[in-house]
């Protein structure tokens, strides 16, 4: 019962502030939007046994990366809201009957196959000490390869910030 | 009423479809790369549900990759955006036709 309870307020919250972020002309708005999306998703998780991962989507997701996207969107000044006009004809038709038709189409896949495999006993225990075990054996080589993912992204990032036309065509 | 895995696969479906037409509705660049981040946030909704359901901690390490890759991803492309952004000055991809033949 109390999972119910949770599924409905923080499934609306979720839904709610998705729509936020697809619809608000206002990019901060929208942002905020879907940190609630990413919030309540860790609410899931944590309903779900996920109770390390639930920690890192707040601190990672809800916290460095929406922080990360507040600060750009401040930083170069389209926090005002903008013109959703639409230049193109016919793209919001298209777009939204599109959206629509792969809702359905997932509704009609999921309905013939929607889960199969019988549920489990026992639910995983999703702790630091069960995570890391799986991290740092079977997963171990992925892993070090994510190390690897993170040093080529920031190095990528310093090169990107350093970008300067007018230095440039001066070495030119 | 017991909420199975089958409700969060919805609701994750739903999410996905609304990352989906954020991504082909808006034409602001940081909306749509927004609406990439709805998307693998459904995604990882489902492997949490799914990995509860059959009793299996995998679907779980599958979602902290699956945010450090994210993390990488948003530190490159918001670093795009703001070179971007430092010659055109402007937000919007409409702009960005410069490869336009």
């Amino acid at each position: 019962m109390a999972e119910l309870v949770l599924f409905i307020v923080f499934g609306i919250i979720a839904v709610v502030g998705g729509l936020a972020m697809v619809l608000h002309p206002n990019p901060v708005h929208g942002a905020l939007g879907l940190m609630a999306t990413m919030l309540s998703l860790a609410v899931f998780y944590v309903v779900n046994s996920g109770h390390f991962i639930a920690a890192v989507q707040v601190v990672v997701y809800a916290g460095a990366v929406m922080t990360l996207f507040l600060f750009v969107i401040m930083l170069i000044g389209v926090d005002k809201s903008e013109n959703l006009e639409e230049r193109l004809p016919l793209q919001r038709q298209l777009a939204i009957g599109l959206g629509v038709a792969f809702l359905v189409m997932i509704a009609l896949i999921g309905g013939n196959a929607w889960i199969t495999a019988p549920q489990a006993a026992t639910e995983p225990n999703g702790s630091v000490e069960a995570i890391a075990d799986l991290l740092f054996t079977e997963w171990l080589l992925p892993f070090e390869v994510t190390t690897l993912l993170l040093i080529i992204a920031s190095v990528g990032a310093v090169a990107l910030a350093q970008f300067d036309p007018r230095k440039r065509e001066e070495e030119e | 009423m017991e909420v199975t895995a089958g409700w969060y696969l919805a609701l994750g479906a739903l999410l996905f479809v609304i990352g989906a037409s954020g991504m082909l509705l808006r034409r602001n660049a940081l909306v749509m790369f927004m609406s990439i981040e709805l998307m693998l946030n459904a995604v990882n909704l489902t492997f949490v549900a799914i990995g509860r359901h059959v009793g299996d901690l995998n679907g779980q390490v599958a979602v902290f990759f699956v945010m450090v890759v994210a993390a990488a991803e948003v530190v490159v492309g918001l670093a795009i955006m703001i070179a971007v952004f430092r010659r055109r000055a402007s937000a919007s991809v409409d702009d960005l036709a410069m490869l336009k033949g």
